[in-house]
């Protein structure tokens, strides 16, 4: 028998993968395969199954039955066990790289897996010289001894990346699956690192690439596989697509060339914003009207996730100028405060973290920026408190109807309602929404879609930060679409639909520039 | 009939369970401490069951009282003081050393004491608010730096209390001495700030999730720097009627209220308001607290019996609360 997997030029294949939550399929009959030396795209929307197909890869989660998996020539059985993709020699590099800031380089390389002398004690003299040795192969110039919170960004993506080739060092040719590993880079330190992971292909390694970034997959890989709802549109050779061609496949349609006309001016401008800058976005500039409802989008880590925060006074600026309604602020000195009483609220979309205290009760949360109202004549009125919440716990069908229910008992849509429920009750002129819907089930989606259409009439300007392109076109007035912290594009009226705006965030380069 | 009476029994039981629950979790530490009382009580009815034991307990704890009160108020927000005992005792010392050997009147001695507190209070919140440091270690340091302190000011044991601040300490009234009512208005009033003034929530909202508070509008960094400061003061006045119970003073008395005072706080946190860090609770944990030591020690244990007591409520404080928030979350 040959044990021959340096013959063989498909490093992995995989055939029948498919998924099923409960009632829903979320990746059906997908198959892949990664040749020696290739560097292999995979793209598609937000819910088309690519996560679930790497978290299937990485043993996280069991494939329904039918799946099959070839390694190096092998059959694999399926489901794998966490350690078995290690041993596999498929190593991982995840969005969040991993890494621990406070510790060296050489800690992060090689913890877990130290030299050791005859007293348990770390040969540091030659873990350096390994390091060292590994880190130039990567063209990395950083000393093992420096801290990893002194590196840059695509020098941490390396060092991850470096990391994980080490680990699976055992097989000849590794598998390499990077996971969104440039979101948050500069364009230059994204391509700094491509040009890295090239040539770790050239030596032989198969490396499977998931990412959103269009420009990326046209330009460093050789194929690419598009998923679309769970299913396997094409695997298509990267050399014979255009950018258009591949939008295509993503989105499921094809495209007209059709340019948005502006909205048409509602109200009068009740805020504008000029040049605010904070970390991951250039300079930001927007008109609201009275009564409108904006929505930002774009790829993850554009810089439209953060413009609320800006606006709010959550978050730093660097720079900017904001007007509210008469008011006028230093954007560097804006603080939520502040924000809160020129007619601003924010609904961030980490309920757990920055929205709502899960160990204080529903009627606490709800009350928490009108307290003052209910306090009189030295004493808070409890009964006066407890009456007003009742009501608003009927207006917003928050279930269950007790005030005193701890808020972590209650659904993450009934959560949000409360949310909702607490700002609107400080009478805002301007509502800032970080991913309304996130984590809220469909009934509660369409009851807090009502709640916001009816403030929008009433006089409340509205601005949605959301990737979720279906909720902002039935929401939205207009759409600013953001790519690298820039507004690119700006849609609006019948050319506002989900579609569209997917189409326009998959887009690199600057098709329609706003304002 | 019986039908209806099904669905409306169905229909009110997971409604009643849990407020009979929370009633139960309420005041099941006062139902223990009654209990306490009861055995003891039983076991030893002519030492342990007579008004000058009680007297005793009452007034003797009434400093540690303050002082749990005091450490409420920083734990309440998320901070941690180690430095009370610290402040309690310069204040102790400076109040005694000043009018028995540097001859000073009362009135300036207290100011002077009172200040102490006020300033270490602003020093702590420098640091832990203005530059960011943890509060657990700035105020460890803290802390043993102001036993130092207290020895510069005097190395030797101070003997000899001013007769007025003594007797505004030790008077008898409807058989208690006075400080225990001081420590009274003093629960009264934090009672008072926690539950029926906006400050009580803010300061709880701080405590739980700096992040939404601020998001609220909530002026957190204010919020913790005074709780910080009003900590070291109360601290200080702690250490103020001290001197007035004590006839002497040396600079090592304080530290030993260190960890009654903790427990204490921890202890009421499982009471009152399940949960949650509350006047209350702390000012019947620092009693409940005591009556099982007394009665102890009256049963024939020696001294080591308070700080195991002490040390075993505050590890079994911190982990009730700990098993009631896992129950709470997962609900």
């Amino acid at each position: 028998m040959s044990t021959g997997g340096a013959h063989t030029e498909e490093l992995l294949v995989a055939s029948g993968w498919s998924k099923t939550f409960g009632p829903r399929r979320v990746l059906s009959d997908v198959a892949l395969t990664i040749e020696r030396g290739e560097i292999h795209g995979l793209v598609g929307q937000n819910g088309s199954g690519k996560s679930t197909f790497i978290k299937v890869l990485s043993g996280f989660h069991n494939p329904d039955d039918g799946a099959r998996l070839q390694v190096r020539g092998a059959d694999v059985d399926l489901p794998l066990h966490p350690g078995r993709p290690h041993e596999l020699g498929i190593a991982f590099v995840h969005q969040d790289l991993g890494l621990i800031e406070s510790a060296t380089v050489l800690e992060n390389m090689r913890v877990g897996q130290f030299e050791t002398g005859p007293l348990w004690n770390v040969s540091w003299a030659q873990e350096r010289t390994k390091v060292r040795t590994l880190l130039a192969g990567f063209g990395l110039d950083v000393s093992p001894d420096a801290l990893v919170s002194t590196l840059s960004q695509a020098e941490r993506a390396l060092l991850a990346i470096a990391r994980a080739l080490d680990q699976v060092d055992h097989v000849e040719n590794a598998i390499l699956v990077l996971d969104e590993p440039t979101p948050h880079l500069s364009r230059e330190a994204a391509e700094v690192l491509l040009t890295r992971v090239r040539e770790i292909a050239a030596k032989g390694a198969g490396v499977l690439l998931v990412t959103h970034s269009l420009s990326e997959i046209l330009s460093l890989t050789d194929r690419v596989t598009v998923l679309r709802d769970g299913a396997l549109v094409d695997t298509a050779v990267t050399a014979q697509l255009t950018e258009d061609k591949l939008i295509e496949l993503i989105v499921g349609f094809s495209l007209d060339n059709l340019y948005p006309d502006k909205a048409e001016s509602a109200g009068d401008v009740l805020m504008q914003a000029r040049g605010l800058e904070g970390k991951g976005a250039a300079p930001f500039s927007m008109d609201l009207r009275r009564g409108e409802i904006v929505g930002l989008t774009g790829l993850l880590g554009s810089g439209w996730e953060r413009i609320p925060y800006l606006l709010f006074g959550a978050t730093p600026c660097a720079g900017g100028e904001l007007t509210v309604k008469d008011q006028h602020f230093d954007a560097r000195t804006l603080t939520p405060g502040a924000a809160i009483r020129s007619g601003l609220a924010l609904i961030p979309s980490n309920r757990p973290v920055d929205g709502a205290v899960a160990s204080a009760s529903v009627i606490e949360n709800l009350t928490l920026t009108t307290l003052r109202k209910y306090f009189t004549k030295g004493f808070l009125r409890k009964k006066h408190q407890l009456g007003e919440v009742r009501e608003q716990l009927d207006v917003f069908d928050v279930r269950p109807r007790d005030p005193q229910a701890g808020m972590g008992t209650l659904s993450g849509g009934n959560q949000q309602k409360v949310l909702l429920a607490k700002w609107f009750r400080t009478e805002p002129d301007i509502l800032l929404l970080h991913e309304p819907t996130q984590g809220v089930d469909i009934g509660a989606r369409t009851q807090i879609f009502e709640h916001i259409r009816a403030a929008a009439v009433d006089g409340t300007s509205i601005v949605i930060a959301s990737g979720e392109h279906e909720d902002l076109a039935a929401l939205c007035d207009r759409v600013l679409v953001f790519c690298d912290g820039v507004v690119t594009a700006e849609i609006a009226g019948a050319e506002l639909t989900a579609g569209r705006l997917s189409e326009q965030s998959l887009r690199t380069h600057r098709t329609a520039a706003a304002s | 009939m019986t039908t209806e009476l099904a669905t409306a029994r169905s229909a009110t039981t997971p409604a009643a369970t849990p407020s009979v629950m929370r009633h139960a979790q309420k005041y099941a530490l006062v139902g223990v401490w009654a209990l306490v009382i009861i055995v003891f009580g039983v076991l030893r009815p002519d030492s342990f069951l007579t008004g000058a034991n009680f007297s005793t307990i009452f007034g003797s704890q009434a400093v540690l009282a303050v002082l749990a009160l005091a450490l409420l108020l920083p734990l309440a927000v998320g901070e941690y003081d180690l430095s009370v005992a610290g402040v309690l005792g310069l204040s102790l010392i400076l109040t005694h050393f000043l009018t028995a050997e540097a001859g000073w009147p009362l009135w300036a001695a207290v100011v002077t004491a009172l200040a102490s507190g006020v300033a270490i209070g602003v020093i702590n919140a420098l640091l832990i608010v203005a530059v960011g440091v943890e509060s657990l270690v700035v105020t460890l340091g803290i802390g043993f730096m102001l036993v130092g302190v207290g020895y510069a000011v005097t190395p030797a044991t101070v003997v000899g209390t001013s007769g007025a601040l003594s007797a505004a300490m030790r008077t008898q009234v409807a058989g208690l001495p006075l400080v225990f009512f001081y420590g009274l208005a003093i629960v009264l009033l934090l009672a008072y700030v926690f539950s029926r003034t906006p400050l009580g929530t803010y300061m709880f909202f701080v405590g739980e999730n700096r992040s939404v508070a601020r998001l609220s509008g909530i002026r957190v960094n204010a919020i913790r720097a005074g709780a910080l400061i009003a900590c070291s003061s109360l601290s200080a006045i702690a250490g103020v009627f001290l001197a007035g119970q004590l006839g002497s003073s040396s600079p090592t008395v304080a530290q030993d209220y260190l960890l009654p005072a903790f427990a204490a706080v921890f202890l009421g946190a499982t009471t009152i308001t399940p949960g949650r860090f509350n006047p209350w609770g702390t000012f019947i944990a620092v009693y409940f607290l005591i009556t099982g030591i007394t009665g102890l020690q009256m049963m024939g244990l020696v001294d080591w019996v308070s700080q195991v007591f002490y040390g075993a409520s505050l590890a079994v404080a911190v982990t009730l609360s700990r098993i009631a928030g896992a129950k709470s979350s997962r609900d």
